[in-house]
């Protein structure tokens, strides 16, 4: 069986980063296995721009950003094979891809990291009512036929979901001369992001109505029309609220799932409100030497941070294999786990080695609802040890806070690090 | 006296500000950064964005090359711009950053490939 030191699953943003990173600390043998025939990942279909402000302190469109990453992996001559679906990994990271040239083949990894991404619930997730005529997208679909396919796609359209796909699609078919009648949230805010509500909304007067879902599809081969209504505070239609908008085309915008049938395979522990693995503060899952970034392990607002996050990923595993091959394996040591409590929905890591932890070590993590000023706490089991006020929280946007390794100092029997929102 | 409320887009936190206008004088709070104020004030006088489209490519590995205005051009010149970006076809090889419309829409603003298109 061919081995490799680190075995890298997915060729866009996370993987790439990780790829570089990891030979940047030393891992010699790398392999990224991509199932699309280019590198790059949704970044190719993600042509506005937005995307690098923290990375590289300029304003790139998606294509870009990736062509930056994608010639720091050429440039290493990092191995990688396109049109390459893995099929599955094991717990003791045996890998099985499929491809044209190669058939079904197994390799063995020192370490794999997981970066497959993630995918966008489907209308099937959404009990609408109604036909299942033509002319209904995911925005993203929507976003690759007229992108990269070079397709019309629809002249009116209503789109349902506020995620940050559907409010760039709306501008985008704005642009390419559709009208885009409304777009409707269930939820009483914006999943998507402020930046992009002003920009691709409000610069072209399309509306916004809150509390509000489709709920009914007219139209038997193509669309014709839904009924739009507003919801009440259980998210349950209001009976005389109804609205009737012809269309032609509804994108969906309502959410995105890591995609993890391979970790589910390999037995990984999965957290219930990220639909990712959990991961330590290395991000390595409870499988040893298989670790996990980007919108695999959570979804991330912007990709910036899922460069960052990959390429912690990246040296992590290359600390790994590099620790494997001289067998004085560093000891485990304590490991405290983080909670997430009121108005948090979770974290990102979850367990934290305190032992073995960097000098600091970044928590992801997003808000159950909109919050006005409140703070952001951290507790070392019942001492708050930290706040920070925030002006606006909202579920759209992550949020981070940095724990300190020499904050532990004083805390050596450590039971729990719960981060929360409160009011004082 | 004029008032009027934005949302900044210098960076993801998005902060409410607040644009006075009286006569000349524009006064901006709510900023964290100075980069909020300089949006404030150039969002009520002269208001720019960064377009980017797609534009069809023939002979190429797929069939549209990502594009941007080279840099801002004036909000009210959007449509324009799309116009003649829509208008036209590229031919494959495309190189990133390559310039396909100059001076567009007479707005002084090259179009240029974001990505690379390689003959199919």
């Amino acid at each position: 069986m061919t081995y490799h030191d680190i075995v890298i699953i997915g060729g866009g943003p996370a993987g790439l980063s990780a790829a570089a990173a990891a030979r940047k600390a030393g891992a010699q043998d790398i392999l990224i296995l991509e199932r699309d025939n280019v590198l790059g990942g949704i970044l190719n279909q993600c042509i506005h721009n937005g995307f690098g402000l923290h990375t590289f302190k300029e304003e790139l469109t998606g294509p870009e950003y990736a062509s930056r990453y994608i010639a720091m992996v050429e440039e290493e001559k990092i191995p990688y094979k396109l049109n390459t679906i893995v099929a599955d990994i094991s717990a003791d990271r045996k890998v099985t891809y499929i491809n044209r040239e190669e058939g079904l083949v197994t390799i063995q990894a020192g370490a794999v990291i997981l970066a497959m991404g993630c995918r966008e619930r489907p209308r099937g997730a959404l009990n609408i009512p109604g036909y299942r005529p033509a002319g209904i997208y995911s925005a993203g679909t929507a976003q690759r036929l007229m992108n990269i396919e070079g397709y019309r796609v629809g002249n009116e359209v209503v789109i349902l979901g506020s995620g940050d796909i559907g409010l760039i699609m709306a501008r985008r078919m704005t642009l390419e001369g559709a009208k885009v009648k409304v777009v409707a949230e269930l939820m009483p805010y914006s999943g998507g992001l402020k930046r992009n509500i002003v920009q691709c909304l409000d610069d072209y007067g399309i509306p916004l109505k809150l509390s509000h879902t489709v709920v009914q599809i007219h139209g038997k081969e193509r669309l014709t029309g839904v009924t739009i209504a507003e919801v009440d505070a259980n998210r349950t239609p209001i009976p005389g609220t109804e609205e009737y908008y012809s269309c032609d085309t509804l994108l969906l915008s309502v959410g995105l799932i890591p995609e993890n049938e391979l970790s589910r395979g390999a037995g990984i522990s999965m957290n219930r409100v990220t639909s990712g693995p959990n991961v330590d503060d290395r991000l390595e899952t409870d499988a040893e030497g298989i670790y996990a970034c980007g919108n695999v392990l959570h979804v991330h607002d912007l990709v910036d941070f899922v460069s960052q996050e990959a390429a912690l990923a990246g040296e992590n595993a290359a600390a790994y294999v590099l620790r494997a091959k001289e067998p004085a394996a560093a000891a485990q040591g304590r490991k405290v786990p983080l909670s997430a409590e009121n108005g948090v929905r979770y974290t990102v890591p979850q367990i934290l080695n305190l032992d073995t932890m960097q000098d600091a070590v970044t928590v992801r993590f997003r808000v159950a609802d909109v919050y006005k000023d409140r703070y952001i706490s951290v507790y070392y089991d019942d001492k708050r040890v930290s706040k920070k006020k925030k002006k606006v929280l909202a579920p759209g946007e992550m949020e981070q806070v940095v724990l300190k390794k020499s904050s532990f100092a004083e805390y050596p029997d450590l039971g729990k690090i719960t981060i929360c929102t409160e009011v004082e | 006296m004029e008032t009027r409320n934005l949302i900044c887009i210098g960076c993801p936190l998005g902060c409410p500000l607040t644009v006075t206008m009286d006569g000349e004088k524009i006064e901006v709070t709510g900023n964290t950064c100075p980069r909020g104020a300089d949006y404030a004030k150039k969002e009520v006088l002269s208001p720019t964005r960064i377009v980017t489209s797609s534009i069809r490519v023939t002979g190429g590995r797929i069939a549209r090359v990502s594009v941007k205005t080279k840099s801002d051009i004036p909000k009210a010149k959007i449509f324009e711009v799309m116009a003649e970006i829509r208008a036209r076809k590229a031919e494959a090889p495309v190189r990133m950053g390559q310039v396909l419309i100059e001076n567009c829409a007479g707005t002084g603003v090259d179009i240029i490939a974001t990505k690379t298109v390689e003959v199919a």
